[in-house]
């Protein structure tokens, strides 16, 4: 079993057929006090996201900001779409073609070194992943000048090409651990058939790698969805993906708090749902991605 | 081999622009064209030599240690709250997690508005919007030069620490209130994956030892955490030490230069001054900063992979 998978076993409640100590009512109800208050806390900003959205422009004043909105308001909502639409459609222009691509990258190099021991991929492998925690800002400069010495200054191909490239320490890591886990007398028995790596590869790992590709696709889809840093260095205006837009909606004095709590509303929503719906790739990507081996 | 590919281009992406940007780093090029002429090491005297930096460094320093130290109790004070076979954990992860999928600029946003003085938490819990300030607000604590301590530190010749580059600057917890926020939730996600990796028997050992629940957390899971807490560390500290995004959104200078952060620094100082070879040379600082923590990471979990 991989750590992924043993990680996901034990992320499983303890199971109930352990023996119950005897507990105390009042500290139980200590207990589950303490949850609902640390679940206030996290979900205020969603409350207040979600009421001064909803609220027309009279009705957002900084004494009654707590309050529910009088009447459900959409303007809000639809100032904001009007505004970051085009953004939006950037973001999706950027992440489907880039999460797909590293997803694919990903795979085979995990394949190769997880299976495929060769000189020096003992070493190899931490040189990777080195480029997974390098501040971003130690390869930004020249960063700049490739693009623009490749004709990609700018434009969203060149973003997919950046995302591309940075992903594939994360999406090597994930997909080496992954298939770390599955026999070796699996690929030994189909070389032993006569199958080449290209036919190993294609019919024995790939079919095994549904659940891999979905923890590794939600992966890069969040971080490039949400990255800000190349997108506002590499993108011009034109090109913005919806956080570079979201930051200058909000940093605009013109522009009121139901349309800027909206317009973040709408940013986050993608990668909310993606939470929502496969939370539990979403949390195996964020352990693969922090604890290895 | 078909790895080949990859491996180019991770040498190029991220090792030679690492090269470039060193090297750029100790040439004159402070405008818009490129100037490759050698200017040594003067571009990291004049970064060090500002004051703007100075606070910056200052600032990360604040802002590492209360993000991950808060972050870290709040993960293992989640995570065994969590850890109880309560009803509905599932939804309480849930609660606890659904932050990390939020990009930052998005936390800022949504933060900004939370401790707006004269709105927020502050019109909410019907606090005095004068004195509590958040982000806003320009304070430095700092040791006093008249404080007792202060008066003994400047007999022993290091005076120096009670200037304000050695405070906290209050505005900069605002920032680690929204990272707390945003973050707690992954730390909650590893300890709960530790404390589920440990033998319920080995509790029970303690237990029939007679230790007590607090001695038994103390004694037995805690030590077993220990790889749980260094890779949570490591994990927050890199991110804290590059944090950009979110100071970006909610507060990108901050009264005082107060929310400023070395990625803001060199963000405005290479892209908006043109003043690219002192930007490279703050983004080589940043990088020393973070390969002190990853490196040997890097190397300690490879060992243990090893070993295995």
């Amino acid at each position: 079993m991989t750590a992924d998978a043993v990680r996901s076993e034990v992320l499983r409640p303890r199971s109930l057929s352990r023996a119950r100590r005897p507990t105390v009512r009042a500290s139980r109800f200590v207990l589950y006090a303490a949850l609902l208050v640390m679940a206030a806390f996290y979900l205020t900003p969603v409350y207040v996201l979600l009421v001064t959205g909803l609220k027309g422009f009279d009705e957002v004043s900084l004494e009654r900001m707590w309050d529910f909105p009088q009447g459900l308001s959409l303007t809000g909502f639809a100032d904001a779409f009007d505004k970051l639409a085009p953004n939006l459609a950037n973001s999706f222009r950027l992440v489907i073609p880039a999460t797909l691509i590293s997803a694919a990258i990903g795979s085979l190099n995990g394949y190769i070194l997880a299976k495929w021991r060769f000189r020096g991929s003992e070493v190899l492998f931490p040189l990777i992943l080195f480029g997974m925690f390098i501040p971003y800002q130690a390869i930004l400069i020249p960063l700049l000048q490739v693009t623009r010495g490749l004709g990609v200054a700018g434009s969203i191909e060149g973003l997919i090409l950046v995302h591309v490239v940075y992903g594939i320490p994360i999406t090597t890591l994930i997909f080496r651990n992954y298939y770390a886990a599955i026999p070796n007398e699996l690929i030994e028995a189909a070389r032993v058939d006569g199958a080449d790596f290209v036919r190993i590869y294609r019919d024995v790992l790939l079919p095994l790698s549904i659940s891999g590709f979905v923890v590794v696709l939600i992966w890069q889809f969040t971080s490039i969805w949400n990255d800000f840093l190349f997108a506002v260095t590499l993108t011009e205006q034109s090109n913005w993906p919806v956080t570079v837009a979201l930051n200058n909606l909000a940093g605009s004095f013109s522009v009121e708090w139901n349309v800027q709590m909206a317009g973040a509303l709408l940013a986050a929503l993608p990668t909310l749902l993606v939470f929502v719906f496969l939370g539990r790739y979403f949390v195996r990507g964020l352990l693969a991605g922090s604890l290895k081996g | 081999m078909l790895i080949a590919p990859s491996i180019l281009a991770v040498g190029v992406f991220v090792y030679g622009l690492i090269g470039w940007t060193a090297f750029v780093s100790t040439t004159n090029w402070n405008d818009l064209l490129p100037d490759y002429s050698s200017a040594g090491l003067a571009n990291f005297a004049s970064i060090f030599d500002n004051p703007r930096f100075q606070i910056d460094l200052r600032n990360t320093t604040v802002f590492t240690v209360c993000f991950v130290a808060a972050a870290l109790v709040l993960g293992l004070v989640l995570a065994n709250l969590i850890d109880r076979r309560i009803r509905a954990e599932g939804f309480f992860r849930s609660v606890f997690l659904f932050p990390m999928a939020i990009s930052f600029i998005v936390t800022g946003v949504v933060w900004k508005w939370l401790l707006t003085p004269s709105s927020g938490f502050n019109s909410l819990f019907h606090l005095d919007p004068t004195t509590n300030r958040w982000f806003t607000d320009e304070t430095v604590i700092h040791l006093g030069s008249d404080s007792p301590v202060g008066r003994w530190l400047g007999d022993i010749g290091l005076g120096f620490l009670t200037s304000t580059n050695f405070g906290v600057p209050v505005a900069m917890l605002s920032i680690v209130l929204a990272a707390v926020w945003q973050m707690s939730g992954f730390v909650m996600a590893l300890y709960l994956a530790g404390l589920r990796a440990i033998p319920d028997e080995l509790r029970e050992a303690a237990r029939v030892d007679g230790a007590t629940e607090l001695r038994v957390f103390r004694h037995v899971v805690l030590p077993l955490l220990t790889p749980v807490t260094i890779s949570a560390v490591i994990i927050l500290g890199h991110i804290s030490l590059k944090i950009y995004d979110l100071t970006v959104a909610m507060s990108p200078i901050g009264p005082g230069f107060g929310t400023d952060v070395p990625a803001n620094f060199m963000w405005t100082t290479a892209f908006n001054d043109n003043q690219f070879a002192r930007g490279a040379a703050v983004a080589v600082v940043m990088l020393v900063l973070i390969a002190i923590v990853i490196v040997p990471y890097l190397i300690w979990t490879g060992r243990r992979e090893i070993e295995r």
